[in-house]
C-alpha cells in the first residue's frame, strides 16, 4: 500500500515521459547516432556501419562546410545588428506617437504574420533582375540604366537575403524594445534631464541601459532564428547560384536529401546546433548582466 | 544664487486648467514651502519651474532670466523627486557624480565633490552600492546628495520625505534645514506635511485648486490666515470653524447659541452679516487649562458636556458639542475627564477669526 502511494506520482507522470521520449529523445539520439555512421537514405543498411568520428573529421577539413558556416555567422551578425538598430528606431518612434499608437503597433507586426516562404517569394520577385520591382524602380528613377543582377551576384544576393530577413523580423526587436520603453519608469529620465543631459545623453546613459535586457531577449530569439534560417534562402536563391549564398541549413538539407548522405548531414546539423547554443549562452550571459545592472525584478 | 519669479503662470492639460495663473516672487536664498491638498497643482508648478512640464501661459524667471523655453539642463536647478528617481544601473557614487560627469568635470573634482556630499549625508559606507541595495531612507539621502553635488542656484523638492517613517522624517527634516543653512541656495519645497512646511520654510505658499490662497511666514499663515481654507488647512488639530450671523454685538449660531462678537471685530462687521467663526483648539480650553499668550485676552466661558477625550500625554484633546458641531479644545496639564462630564470651556475670543461666508476671506484688517 505504502509503496504504491510512493509510486503513484511517477506512474502518473509516465505517459508524459513516454510521449516526450518518443517524439524528442529517441529521434535526437537516433540522429546523433547516425552522425557516427555513413548512413545514406539510398542504402538503408548503411546505418549499421559505425565509423566513429569520421564524419566530423571530414567536416573539419571541408572547405565548403566552413564557408557556409562562416556565411551563416556573418548573416547572423549583420542581420542582428541592423535589426537591433532599426527595431530600436522603430520602437522609439512608435513610443513617441501620441495618437494611433495601437494601430502603429499592429502595423509594425504585419511582416511577422507572413510565412517566411511567402516572404521569400515576395522578395525573390522584387529582386528579380528583369521584372523585379527594385530594378524597375532604380531604372525608372534613372539611378541606373542596366539590370542589376541582384540574385546572381554573390554579394548582392546576400544583401537581398539580408533585406528579406530584416524586413520580416525587425519587428521582434521593435516589440521587445517598445515593451521596455513602455515599462520604463519616467522619473530617472526626468532626473537625467534636470541633471543636465541632452536628449542624446539621456538616451545613452539612462534609457539604453534600461532597454538592454529587452534587446538581449530579442537577440537570443533572433539568433536562434537566423542560425536555423532556411526557408527564405531556399526560396530566393536555394544557396546558389553556384553555392554563392549557401548557408548551413541549405547545405545540410542538400547533403541530407539531395545527396542522400544523411549521416554526414546529421553531423553538420550537430555542429550547427552547437553554434546556436554558443550564441544563446552568450546572449543569456549578457542578459543576466544587463538585468543585474538595472536591478530588474523580473 | 537666484530669485525665482512666476508671473500669471498657467498650466492646462488639454482644455482642463490645473494651475490658474499664479504669481509668486521667491527671494534669493529663500526657503519656500508649497503646501496644499492633493491635486491642487503643487507638483505641476514645481515641474514647470524645473522645465519638465510645458508652460501653457505666463512666465517663469530664474535669476531674472526668462526660462519659459529653456530645457531643464539650461536652468541650473536640481530636483529631488518624490520617488527618488535614482539611476538603477549606477552605484551611489555614480548617481551622485552623474551631473558632474555630464558637465565634463575632471574625475578628480567629481570624486572630491561626491565624497564631500557623502560625508554631509552620512553615505560614505554606501558609495559602491546600487540603489536596489539601499533602504528607503538611504535612497532618499542619495537623491539629496545627487542634488547637492551640483551646487545649483535653485533646489526643487517634491515631497522628498513622504516615503519615510516618522522618525526618519524628523531626522531628515533637520538635515535639510542644516543643508539649506550651509549651501545657501534658493529652495522650493513641496510637501503635504504642514509640520515640515512650518519648521523649514521662510515663507509658506498655500495652494488650492490651482490658486494661491496665501503666501506668508509660518507665523503669518498660522496666526493670520487670509482665508477660511488656510485657517482650516494649517494647524493640527484644525481650527474649529462654524457659521454664524452677526447681531448687535453677538454671534448667533444656527441652533440659537450665542457668543459675544470678539472685540477686534466690533466696528468692522455690520449686523446681519453672515460669517464663519474660527477658533483654534489652543484658544479653547477647559477653564484653568489653557495657554495665556500674554496678550490681552477676552475669555468667554460656556459649560459643556464632554463627548470624547484623546489623551496625548502632556495634553488632552477634549471634544465637546456646541452650536450643532463638534469642537476640539486643547487641555494642558490634563486631568481625567469622563464622557458626559460637565466642563467649563474658555473661549479666548481675542484669538478668534472671522471669515466672510461667501468669499471665505478674513474680516480682520
Ligand atoms: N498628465 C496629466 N494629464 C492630465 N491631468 C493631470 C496630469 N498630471 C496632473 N494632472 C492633474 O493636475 C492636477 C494637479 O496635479 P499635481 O500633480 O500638480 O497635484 P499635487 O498638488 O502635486 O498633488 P499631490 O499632493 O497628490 O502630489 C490634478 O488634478 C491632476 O489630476
Ligand atoms: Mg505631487
Amino acid at each position: 500500500m505504502k509503496s504504491w502511494r510512493l509510486l503513484a506520482p511517477y506512474l502518473l507522470l509516465l505517459p508524459a515521459f513516454i510521449v516526450l521520449a518518443a517524439v524528442v529523445v529517441v529521434p535526437l539520439l537516433l540522429s546523433l547516432y547516425s552522425s557516427f555512421t555513413p548512413f545514406r537514405l539510398t542504402r538503408p543498411d548503411s546505418i549499421w556501419t559505425f565509423i566513429g568520428l569520421r564524419n566530423y573529421e571530414r567536416l573539419f577539413t571541408d572547405w565548403e562546410f566552413w564557408v557556409a558556416f562562416g556565411r551563416t555567422v556573418l548573416l547572423l551578425t549583420v542581420a542582428l545588428n541592423l535589426e537591433m538598430v532599426l527595431g530600436l528606431g522603430l520602437a522609439v518612434l512608435v513610443e513617441k506617437a501620441t495618437r494611433g499608437q495601437r494601430l502603429l503597433r499592429t502595423i509594425m507586426m504585419f511582416p511577422m504574420m507572413f510565412s517566411p516562404v511567402l516572404v521569400g517569394f515576395q522578395f525573390k520577385f522584387m529582386f528579380n533582375d528583369n521584372i523585379g520591382l527594385i530594378n524597375n524602380a532604380l531604372q525608372g528613377l534613372g539611378l541606373t540604366d542596366r539590370a542589376i543582377p541582384w540574385l546572381i551576384d554573390g554579394t548582392l544576393a546576400f544583401i537581398a537575403i539580408l533585406t528579406a530577413e530584416i524586413w520580416s523580423s525587425t519587428a521582434v526587436f521593435a516589440i521587445f524594445i517598445l515593451a521596455g520603453l513602455m515599462a520604463m519608469p519616467k522619473e530617472p529620465v526626468e532626473a537625467a534631464r534636470v541633471d543636465g543631459c541632452t536628449p542624446w545623453q539621456t538616451f545613452r546613459y539612462v534609457t539604453w541601459p534600461y532597454l538592454m535586457p529587452f534587446a538581449f531577449i530579442a537577440m537570443t530569439i533572433r539568433s536562434l532564428d537566423i542560425a536555423r534560417a532556411y526557408d527564405i534562402v531556399k526560396i530566393m536563391t536555394d544557396g546558389g547560384p553556384a553555392k554563392r549564398t549557401e548557408i548551413l541549413w541549405t547545405l545540410i538539407a542538400r547533403t541530407g536529401y539531395s545527396d542522400a548522405r544523411m549521416g554526414l548531414a546529421n553531423a553538420m546539423a550537430y555542429i550547427a546546433i552547437l553554434l546556436s547554443i554558443v550564441f544563446t549562452a552568450m546572449f543569456f550571459r549578457q542578459l543576466a548582466k544587463a538585468r543585474a545592472q538595472i536591478a530588474a525584478e523580473w | 544664487m537666484a530669485t525665482v519669479s512666476l508671473h500669471s503662470l498657467v498650466k492646462r492639460y488639454g482644455n482642463v486648467p490645473v494651475v490658474h495663473g499664479i504669481d509668486l516672487e521667491v527671494a534669493d536664498r529663500e526657503f519656500i514651502a508649497l503646501v496644499g491638498p492633493s491635486g491642487c497643482g503643487k507638483s505641476t508648478t514645481l515641474r514647470m519651474i524645473a522645465g519638465l512640464e510645458d508652460i501653457s501661459g505666463g512666465e517663469i524667471r530664474i535669476g531674472g532670466r526668462k526660462v519659459n523655453d529653456l530645457p531643464p539642463r539650461s536652468r541650473n536647478i536640481s530636483m529631488v523627486f518624490q520617488s527618488y528617481a535614482l539611476y538603477p544601473h549606477m552605484t551611489v557614487a555614480e548617481n551622485m557624480g552623474f551631473s558632474l560627469k555630464i558637465a565634463g568635470k575632471p574625475q578628480g573634482e567629481i570624486e572630491a565633490r561626491v565624497a564631500e556630499a557623502a560625508k554631509t549625508l552620512g553615505l560614505e559606507e554606501l558609495l559602491e552600492r546600487r540603489p536596489s541595495q539601499l533602504s528607503g531612507g538611504q535612497r532618499q539621502r542619495v537623491a539629496m546628495g545627487r542634488a547637492i553635488v551640483r551646487n545649483p542656484e535653485v533646489f526643487l523638492f517634491d515631497e522628498p520625505l513622504s516615503n519615510l517613517d516618522a522618525k526618519l522624517r524628523t531626522q531628515m527634516r533637520i538635515e535639510i534645514k542644516k543643508l539649506h543653512a550651509k549651501v545657501n541656495s534658493t529652495v522650493i519645497y513641496v510637501t503635504h506635511d504642514q509640520v515640515e512646511a512650518m519648521t523649514l520654510a521662510d515663507r509658506i505658499v498655500i495652494m488650492r485648486d490651482g490658486h494661491i490662497e496665501q503666501v506668508g511666514t509660518p507665523e503669518d499663515v498660522f496666526r493670520r490666515p487670509a482665508t477660511r481654507f488656510v485657517a482650516g488647512f494649517i494647524g493640527s488639530p484644525p481650527m474649529n470653524l462654524q457659521e454664524a450671523t452677526v447681531e448687535d454685538g453677538t454671534l448667533v449660531f444656527a441652533g440659537g447659541e450665542t457668543l459675544p462678537l470678539p472685540r477686534q471685530f466690533r466696528d468692522k462687521v455690520e449686523a446681519g452679516r453672515k460669517v464663519v467663526f474660527g477658533l483654534r483648539p489652543d484658544d479653547l480650553y477647559p477653564t484653568g487649562h489653557g495657554i495665556h499668550s500674554g496678550e490681552e485676552t477676552e475669555v468667554h466661558e460656556v459649560e459643556q458636556a464632554v463627548m470624547l477625550t484623546e489623551p496625548l500625554g502632556n495634553e488632552t484633546l477634549v471634544f465637546t458639542e456646541f452650536a450643532a458641531r463638534e469642537w476640539v479644545s486643547r487641555m494642558l496639564n490634563p486631568k481625567l475627564l469622563k464622557p458626559g462630564e460637565k466642563v467649563r470651556l474658555s473661549f479666548d475670543l481675542s484669538q478668534a477669526h472671522l471669515f466672510d461666508t461667501e468669499t471665505g476671506t478674513t474680516l480682520r484688517t
